[in-house]
């Protein structure tokens, strides 16, 4: 398999840590770094599948030979 | 055997992804965003192949070119709007996905007229 199978293990791992890091800081009280953790985490992903889906996009366009 | 990598990557990222949407459901659109572009990807690459015998077919049957490019830009448009409809309607935005699809449709609309003008103009040609 030639693409990166490693991103959606990191995306879960990203998620999980998140997750965690979201009940602990939750719980002692913190939720504005909660809050902070969970958007950060999100952010981290979202860079990686927005480059994924640039990365998709330029291949369609270099198979069916379009502009 | 390709097809066992790609059930064996879909059910273990499904896997995962419920795993995960308890609590971040958000990091679970994102997984299957990923997952569905790099099982894309692996098919590409057949589409590819199946997409160049057509050229060559098209070649050889002295076929205007620009015909096959406009029905492969519009597979394309399918190809990609349908994608992106359905990852919108799994993140329960139905609203989005139609105006996906609607925004496909009137796209291929607008490149099919120059085919439906050269079907008319054949017809013209036809009828005395």
């Amino acid at each position: 398999m030639g693409y990166d199978i490693n991103l959606i293990f990191k995306i879960i791992g990203i998620g999980i840590l998140v997750g965690v890091a979201h009940y602990v800081l939750k719980n002692s009280g913190k939720e504005d770094y909660a809050v902070i953790a969970t958007l950060g985490g999100l952010g981290i992903v979202l860079i990686w599948v927005v480059q994924l889906l640039g990365g998709f996009f330029d291949q369609v366009r270099s198979v069916f030979k379009l502009f | 055997m390709e097809i066992m990598q790609i059930v064996g990557l879909g059910i273990v990222a499904a896997v995962l992804a419920v795993t995960i949407r308890h609590n971040k459901p958000e990091m679970a659109m994102l997984l299957s965003i990923a997952t569905g572009i790099i099982l894309f990807m692996l098919v590409l690459g057949k589409i590819g192949s199946v997409i160049d015998v057509l050229r060559d077919l098209a070649s050889r049957a002295n076929l205007n070119m620009v015909y096959l490019g406009t029905i492969l830009k519009i597979v394309a448009i399918a190809y990609i709007a349908d994608f992106g409809a359905q990852i919108c309607r799994d993140a329960g935005e139905g609203a989005v996905a139609s105006k996906i699809e609607f925004a496909a449709k009137v796209l291929i609309l607008v490149l099919a007229v120059p085919i439906m003008i050269a079907v008319l103009q054949s017809l013209l040609k036809l009828v005395p």
